[in-house]
């Protein structure tokens, strides 16, 4: 299983992205790297211009509560006009409850300079104003004292597969499906 | 071409002319070319046409002479016509009709033709010069057309034929009159408008050849009509034979021209007279102007001439009056035409009486009240753009609208006004009015009779008198029953009544049969007298005979029975009265014989006494005797009920009169009637009356204007269907009388009662309205007017006033669908009454909304609109009040916010109580310091062990339960949890203030650069890549969001030390003896010299050395460096110990606080040899390493953590007794100026130490405290702060401090003079310097705790002195307050240096920064910026300190047991250390150590090394003893191990290696309490 980011950044190119993971206290990753960094890619010569990564993310968590469902967050870099490593985008998304595959367009965002001659001189200097976390953008506090942008959107797939949810009385299924006890060695729930 | 057209144009003109005249249109000629194209095409083929009867009728021959041929023949052409044209019409011309048309089109002819003459001549301007006149032409164009109208409208065709042949004729007459009088006009070729005109305005006179002309034309137009079709061939001929036509005209023309010309020729020279211009002179011209003109002077025109003469002029502002603001009129103007107005006749009229011109009050508002809209050009603005909207039915937009949700819900109310009845008219003649009486008598009676009370109640009244008869009879034969007595008097009560009734009842119908009579013969009367009838009116009287004998019998009857009755009234009344005598003369009686008795006793008491006298007095008036009723006669009561018989009843035998009002009389007509009579029955017709329906007040429909006929009845007979919307509030119909052609009055109003709903169309009642109107109109003729006083009499007496009245009658109803379904608005089938179906409609509109919510009111409202509950829409509402109305849901007498809140409860408040998983979750999320960052709560409850609460329980239960076992002392216990309390409060302040975010707190963001930056930066690029002396650069900054263990590392890079002691050079002194006895003096030696006492070389060698390292622990990690060598060692190690934060969470609370130190210990690294055997020295070399402790240095890791960096030179913390160790002796090795250095005291060492990476400190609260100081003292803080800032923005300023109630408090509120303890003093009382060394050290003794620690935030907070002593612990601040305070009461100058002094703020302005450095001399304003100067002089602020501390008495008891309890857990701690080693305890070791720690308590662990050191080795003979003193205030026992244990004196692992532990307290006042603890190592050497 992998995680296609397919972003739509229109000005952009050559563009990579680092992704975390942010859950609350019940959730505890068993396998898989909860940060990481993709390759960069380059802009599609076809219409479109996607710029694909295709990087593939695998993670196993496991929780004792359904509070603080992880979420993913992803921030996406790439070199500006001078060359200067610049943020493009901050995202995050919840991952899936339901098992089965799921597509996710998240709207990016930038947080935005204070003042004009603060974007001037960002854009001058090539550092532009970044998140102290990029986790923030995964919680609710603080949200008032910053003003963003948004910015191209990253699209992402999951293959969700839950374990033992219905036995501890969550179901997440869809009301169409029929009800797949899904027997798996691992005590948790898995996000490829 | 170019010729025909334009001729044809003209011709079109013309053509148009008379067009229009027939069809009696406005439209002239000229009109656009489109119409003249079309005319041009038709007149093309009429033309064709027009030739062939020309041709016919005049014949090839005759044609260069048409006109005269035509004119000469006029006579005999009619019959030759008429032969040719036998099938013809026979010619319709009567005389007079002709005469008629020609009038009447003569008339509209010339009308027409001034109008068009204009036009004409416009057009043939343009037309260029036209050889050929076209009178001709015209006329014949003229005739074509009238010939091809005909064709179309046979009727207008004969008035065109009539026209016509006029026309022709005239043409013809015309031209040969030509030659004698318009000259002129032929000659200039322009005949055609010109020549019309005058032609048809000149008056010829009669003309005998007209008819003859017509029917000869007309015949020629009916040939030509029949011979139509045959025409078009002959186009080109016509054409050619035209235009000689046109030149045979021309001829004419030119021979009547020089006639004309000659004549006016000689008009104008006759006529011309040649005079010299008129001039005038220039004054005279002057002296004329001056009586024409006139020039207002702009001078004020004096008051006396605008006031009225002899009046001074009255200010109606100054009487308090309001005059309005007058218009704004420049002074001058202002004059000029007050001037002006003066000249003028009357011009006073125009002041007012102030003297100033009338003015009506300026009418200009003061701002525009239109918002300004500029021109398109401009750019409106966007939300002031006009917008075109299409016009809309507007939506109901009030409430009340009937059933919005209905489109078709239109309801329709039928009003029929039938008609219009005067009762009284202004135009009524006296008739009239009694008239109207009698009709309105007439009605009466006929109510009255239909009624028929009179007899319905003689018909009571009989069968009462039949009851009572019946039951008296049988009472009479039987026993006397109490119940028909009973009811017999009922009856006769009842029967009394109702012939009261029926005597009121006659009474009435008998006056009014006479009124009836009376106003009829009145009526009569009046009629005789004017001689004329103006009302149909007649009264018949129908007798109806009655049987005179029966009659008698029933009256008599009646009147006997009456009597009778009466009889017996009075006679129950004359029995009451007798009763009611009695009893007043039984009293009068006994009141009587009294007086008697009192009168006899008077008499015989001669001596009067006026006490009886005032008795008497009050005794009251005499009472009147008693009158004895009379008794009824019957005589009297017959005469009484006769008399009454008489008066309202009719006679017996008396025919019964009937009344029959009809209008079958005959009015007498106009010619009869006198003049007055005539002019108001004129009046009458000219009056004309209409009604307006108003619906809601707004005119909806009228009736038609109907002429008030002369009974004054109008009819309408109209019905109007009202298509509503709204509501029905009001529907009022107005009465308009009209007076000929002007004047509309309003007469009256009245309001019609919307109907029921019931009321529908077809079933609705013809009501009738009363209206009358308070208009007074006074009428010059036999009118008596209306609110005018007339009288009937001939003297003028008894006048009466009538108003103007009458009736209405209409209907109002509903109407009927077509599908039969009532148009009525849904709601108000349940309503009654207007007002009340207006309230009812909506819930909202009735109760308001805020009722929704009353129940009560809802359910009330709902009670009385009668709602019906079957009905599906109000189902809702139903329930609603259903509900309310039974009490199962109360309605909350609050407002809720979340009313669904309970539905989405996923568990009830118990159920979460209860269950343990959620507690857990709970407490979580509350950030509850015990479970703060609990990981991974368990999923089940039953893996919740119940031990997880139990810390958190027992701290709640024990909040208040003081524990005195971990701290071994009641009063610290208390003290720990009163600061355990004041901790949390704060903490869980800053808690929520943690979740304050700033921007800089989530986004990183470069400062834009300012220019000293950006040289800076240049400058940079300037420095060299490595330079020799590297400085440290500042690292990037991380939040301790995203660490986790092993993140962070403690950095310490240990440089160097000085002065580090060294062994004692005792030993060589010792070794002599040693080396004889192999004695134990190896025991105080330095390790090398042991390894070969035998070479006193390797001593030598030896001797001088120390091997000194450091190691660092921290969080029992435990680091060192490599050993160096010497005294002044060189380490330059860096150390890295890793961090770990409480519960792994590194939140920057919990970051600061950590509470953890850094030890940072000195050792010596002491080899010793264990060789036993020399000769074995070799080939192997066995030794042991020990280290001893040399002293050690605590650095917080607070202190780190907010530093950031710890850089510097610190003091080692050298235990005042080291046992082998000193430093003195070796200085002569030493460089000259390290020696007067280390002179001195103590040993230093140079450390760097920071976190990896680096971590950012808390931000300083950002909450503004309450306060209770000035505010402007505050304002100048601030003030002073920032100015401070400014100039050295790394110095810290402080004027405000927060203190321990979170309160802001000026700094200078701390220091005052306070008593320090007089034990302390006592000591001393002669040295001073002595007492202030003892009070310094008291102060010291308290121990350190930094606020930061225990307050978690960085929140400054100052504790007053007593607070601090209170607490025993504190940090800097505390301390030195309270040194100050003590120095100040000692009477020494003191201040507080953290950049400020006492008891003034001072900011320190000078270069350096450096304790050392600065100078004190505050006195030097060049130096030290004062806070309070001139301008804020000090305020005298009362001191936040208590007036004096009070201590406690010294508990030595208490120090005892703690010493007892401090030794034994440090033994078993020690003891603990050492797992793996027996761990044995020299008890003479000991108490020879327990003597030792009184004295240096004394001496305050000064200089007793030496003697320390013989003591010891007197006593212990053969032991190798290292020990060392620690010194410690105490607080609480964990920090006393703490430090026992960072000297690693547990970790010898000797095997025989014994210890000794001493410890002692010393107490000062208020419970300080110093602690020493002495612990050393024996050695036993063999």
């Amino acid at each position: 299983p992998c995680l296609p980011f397919l972003p739509k950044f229109p000005a952009f190119d050559d563009l990579y992205c680092k992704y975390c993971f942010v859950y609350g206290h019940d959730w505890a990753p068993t396998t898989g790297l909860e940060e990481g960094i993709s390759q960069i890619t380059s802009k599609n010569r076809d219409a479109q211009q996607a710029l694909v990564w295709n990087f593939p993310i695998d993670i196993t968590f496991k929780s004792t509560n359904p509070s603080g469902w992880p979420q993913i967050v992803v921030s996406v870099y790439g070199p500006d006009l001078f060359g200067n490593d610049v943020v493009r985008g901050y995202g995050a998304v919840h991952v899936p409850f339901t098992p089965g595959s799921h597509r996710r367009t998240i709207p990016m965002f930038v947080p935005e300079s204070t003042s004009k001659l603060q974007k001037i001189t960002s854009w001058l200097i090539g550092r532009h104003p970044e998140f102290t976390d990029p986790k923030v953008v995964a919680q609710g506090e603080g949200r008032e004292v910053i003003t963003v942008r948004s910015q191209g959107f990253v699209t992402i797939s999951f293959n969700v597969v839950t374990k033992d949810m219905k036995k501890l009385g969550y179901d997440v299924s869809p009301s169409d499906m029929q009800n797949p006890s899904v027997v798996s060695l691992t005590d948790g729930i898995h996000n490829h | 071409m170019a010729v025909w057209s334009v001729k044809v144009l003209i011709v079109a003109n013309m053509n148009f002319n008379e067009e229009s005249q027939m069809m009696a249109m406005e439209e002239l000629l000229g009109e656009d070319q489109a119409q003249a194209e079309k005319l041009k095409r038709t007149l093309r083929a009429q033309r064709r046409r027009r030739k062939q009867p020309l041709l016919e009728a005049v014949g090839p021959a005759v044609l260069p002479a048409e006109e005269e041929a035509e004119k000469d023949r006029a006579g005999m052409a009619a019959p030759a016509a008429a032969a040719r044209a036998p099938r013809s019409l026979p010619p319709v011309p009567s005389t007079s009709r002709t005469s008629f048309a020609e009038f009447s089109i003569r008339e509209r002819m010339r009308e027409k033709l001034k109008a068009a003459r204009s036009k004409a001549e416009s057009a043939l301007l343009q037309e260029g010069p036209s050889p050929r006149p076209r009178h001709l032409k015209s006329l014949r164009q003229r005739e074509s057309e009238t010939r091809w109208d005909k064709e179309s409208d046979e009727d207008e065709s004969r008035h065109m034929q009539e026209d016509e042949s006029q026309m022709s004729s005239r043409v013809k007459f015309c031209d040969s009159v030509k030659k004698l009088k318009q000259k002129s006009h032929v000659q200039t070729d322009f005949p055609s408008a010109e020549e019309a005109y005058n032609f048809f305005t000149f008056n010829f006179g009669p003309e005998p050849d007209n008819i003859k002309d017509e029917t000869k034309s007309k015949k020629k137009s009916e040939s030509n009509q029949e011979e139509e079709e045959g025409e078009e061939q002959e186009s080109i001929v016509s054409h050619q034979q035209e235009q000689t036509e046109d030149e045979m005209d021309e001829e004419d023309c030119l021979v009547n021209d020089r006639e004309d010309l000659f004549i006016i020729d000689q008009m104008a020279r006759d006529f011309l007279v040649v005079k010299p211009a008129d001039y005038r002179s220039y004054s005279e011209r002057l002296q004329k102007e001056r009586e024409i003109l006139f020039t207002p002077s702009i001078l004020t025109v004096p008051m006396s001439q605008k006031v009225p003469e002899n009046m001074q002029p009255r200010y109606l502002e100054d009487e308090g009056l309001y005059t309005g603001e007058r218009p704004i009129v420049s002074l001058s103007n202002q004059n000029i035409l007050e001037n002006r107005i003066l000249r003028q006749e009357q011009g006073k009229r125009w002041f007012g009486d102030d003297g100033k011109l009338l003015a009506l009050p300026s009418p200009i508002k003061q701002s525009s009240t239109r918002p300004p809209i500029f021109s398109l050009e401009e750019g409106i603005e966007p939300e002031l753009e006009t917008l075109y909207r299409k016009a809309m039915k507007p939506m109901h937009a009030n409430q009340y609208i009937v059933g919005s949700r209905d489109p078709q819900g239109q309801f329709q109310l039928d009003i029929d006004i039938s008609g219009l009845i005067f009762t009284h008219h202004p135009c009524f003649s006296r008739e009239h009015v009694l008239a109207a009486k009698l009709a309105q008598l007439y009605d009466q009676y006929l109510a009255r009779r239909q009624q028929n009370l009179t007899k319905l109640l003689t018909d009571k009244l009989h069968a009462l008198r039949n009851a009572v008869q019946s039951s008296l009879d049988n009472s009479g034969t039987n026993v006397p029953n109490p119940v028909a007595q009973q009811s017999v008097t009922e009856y006769k009560f009842v029967i009394r009544q109702t012939r009261r009734l029926r005597d009121a009842e006659q009474e009435k119908d008998r006056t009014l049969l006479k009124t009836i009579i009376k106003v009829w013969k009145e009526m009569k009367s009046l009629r005789d007298f004017q001689k004329f009838t103006n009302t149909p009116m007649k009264l018949y009287l129908r007798k109806e005979e009655v049987d005179q004998r029966s009659d008698k019998k029933i009256h008599e009857a009646e009147i006997q029975a009456e009597i009778n009755e009466l009889l017996e009234e009075y006679m129950e009344e004359y029995e009451k009265k007798m009763e009611e005598y009695k009893t007043e003369l039984q009293e009068w009686k006994s009141w009587k014989k009294a007086q008697k008795t009192k009168k006899k006793k008077k008499i015989k008491q001669s001596q009067d006494q006026e006490e009886e006298e005032a008795e008497e007095s009050e005794y009251g008036e005499e009472p009147v005797k008693p009158i004895p009723p009379k008794l009824a006669n019957r005589l009297e009561v017959e005469q009484q009920v006769r008399e009454k018989a008489v008066n309202i009843r009719r006679k017996p035998g008396e025919s019964v009169l009937i009344p029959e009002l009809s209008l079958t009389g005959s009015v007498t007509p106009n010619d009869l009637c006198p003049r007055a009579e005539v002019l108001r029955r004129e009046d009458v017709k000219k009056r004309s009356v209409f009604l307006k329906v108003l619906f809601n007040t707004k005119e909806v429909s009228r009736t038609v204007t109907r002429q008030i006929s002369s009974d004054f009845r109008v009819h309408f007979g109209q019905i109007f269907n009202l298509k509503i919307f709204n509501w029905p509030e009001s529907l009022k119909l107005q009465i308009y009388e009209t007076m000929g052609l002007s004047s509309t009055n309003l007469l009256a109003e009245m309001f019609i009662p919307v109907p029921e709903t019931t009321v529908l169309t077809g079933r609705a009642r013809t009501e009738e309205i009363e209206f009358s109107s308070n208009q007074r109109v006074m009428l010059d003729h036999e009118g008596v007017g209306s609110g005018v006083p007339f009288s009937f009499e001939a003297d003028g007496s008894n006048k009466i006033t009538l108003m103007t009245s009458g009736k209405v009658s209409n209907s109002v109803s509903w109407a009927i669908g077509e599908n039969g379904v009532p148009l009525i608005p849904l709601v108000s089938q349940q309503k009654t009454g207007i007002p009340s179906a207006l309230k009812n409609i909506d819930a909202v509109a009735s109760i308001g909304t805020s009722g929704l919510t009353d129940m009560k009111k809802l359910a009330k409202w709902a009670a009385e609109t009668k709602l019906d509950p079957n009905d599906p829409k109000n189902a809702d509402l139903m329930q609603l009040i259903m509900v309310a109305t039974n009490g199962d849901a109360c309605v909350p007498g609050f407002f809720r916010l979340e009313q669904l809140q309970q539905e989405f409860n996923f568990a009830s408040d118990e159920e979460l109580n209860r269950s343990k998983r959620f507690r857990l979750l709970q407490l979580r999320h509350r950030e509850v310091a015990e479970f703060r960052n609990y990981r991974q709560v368990p999923l089940l409850e039953r893996e919740i062990t119940e031990k997880l609460f139990e810390n958190y329980e027992k701290r709640l239960r024990e909040r208040d339960v003081i524990d005195s076992k971990d701290h071994l002392d009641a009063h610290r216990a208390l003290v720990a949890k009163y600061l355990q309390k004041v901790r949390e409060s704060v903490i869980n302040r800053f808690l929520t203030a943690k979740h304050h975010f700033l921007l800089s707190d989530l986004v990183n963001e470069e400062e834009v650069p300012s220019l000293g930056n950006l040289g800076l930066s240049l400058f940079k690029l300037a420095e060299p890549k490595r330079p020799l002396k590297p400085r440290r650069k500042e690292r990037k900054k991380i939040t301790a969001q995203n660490l986790s263990d092993g993140d962070i590392n403690l950095l310490v890079n240990i440089i160097r030390a000085y002065d580090i002691p060294v062994r004692k050079p005792i030993l060589s002194k010792l070794q002599q003896p040693s080396r004889s006895s192999r004695s134990f003096n190896e025991m105080f030696a330095a390790s090398p010299s042991l390894q070969s006492p035998t070479h006193s070389i390797d001593w030598a060698f030896n001797q001088a050395l120390v091997h000194p390292f450091v190691e660092v622990s921290f969080q029992r990690t435990v680091c060192r460096t490599t050993t160096a060598e010497g005294p002044n060692p060189n380490w330059n190690e860096e150390l890295e110990l890793p961090f770990r934060a409480p519960n792994g969470d590194y939140s920057t609370t919990s970051l600061q606080s950590v509470k953890d130190e850094v030890f940072i210990n000195i050792f010596d690294e002491v080899l010793y040899d264990v060789l036993e055997d020399d000769r074995e020295r070799g080939s192997g070399i066995h030794t042991r390493v020990e280290r001893h402790w040399l002293g050690c240095v605590r650095i917080p890791f607070s202190t780190i953590y907010f530093q950031t960096r710890i850089d510097g030179t610190f003091k080692i913390d050298i235990p005042p007794v080291l046992l082998g160790y000193g430093k003195e002796k070796n200085l002569g090795n030493e460089r000259g100026y390290d020696s007067v250095r280390s002179l001195s005291e103590g040993s230093y060492i140079t450390l760097f130490i920071t976190i990896e990476p680096q971590l950012i400190p808390g931000d300083p609260v950002r909450e503004k405290f309450d306060t209770q100081e000035d505010e402007k003292l505050l304002q100048a803080a601030e003030k002073y702060q920032a100015e401070c800032a400014l100039k050295f923005p790394s110095r810290q300023c402080l004027t405000t401090v927060v203190d321990i109630n979170g309160k802001t408090v000026f700094i200078t509120r701390y220091i005052k003079p306070l008593n320090p303890p007089q034990e302390l003093l006592n000591g001393h009382p002669n040295n001073s310097q002595a007492a202030a060394e003892l009070v310094a050290r008291y102060v010291a003794l308290i121990p350190f705790l930094p606020d930061s620690v225990s307050f978690a935030g960085i929140c400054d907070l100052w504790s007053t002195s007593d607070q601090f002593l209170d607490l025993l612990a504190g940090d800097e601040e505390e301390h030195a307050v309270l040194l100050c305070n003590y120095f100040l009461a000692m009477g020494k100058k003191a201040w507080l240096i953290i950049g400020n002094a006492i008891p003034e703020i001072w900011f320190n302005i000078q270069q350096y920064d450096s304790p050392v450095r600065i100078n004190f001399d505050i006195s030097k304003p060049k130096l030290w910026k004062s806070f309070f100067s001139q301008s804020l002089p000090y305020p005298g602020l009362s001191s936040v300190q208590p007036e004096e501390l009070i201590y406690q008495r010294i508990d030595k008891a208490a120090a005892l047991e703690l010493q007892g309890r401090i030794e034994k857990i440090l033994k078993e701690k020690i003891m603990e250390w050492r797992p793996r080693h027996l761990t044995r305890w020299n008890r003479y070791c000991t108490s020879t150590l327990r003597h030792f720690l009184p004295l240096l308590e004394q001496f305050q662990g000064k200089a007793v090394e030496d003697d320390h050191q013989a003591e010891l080795q007197k006593q212990l003979g053969d032991y190798r003893v290292s020990g060392f003193p620690i010194h410690m205030p105490f607080s609480e026992v964990k920090p006393l191990i703490e430090a026992v244990h960072s000297t690693g004196v547990h970790t010898i692992d000797i095997s025989n290696a014994e210890f000794a532990l001493a410890v002692y307290v010393h107490a000062y006042p208020k419970n300080v309490l110093s602690v020493w603890i002495y612990i050393a190592s024996l050695v036993r050497s063999r």
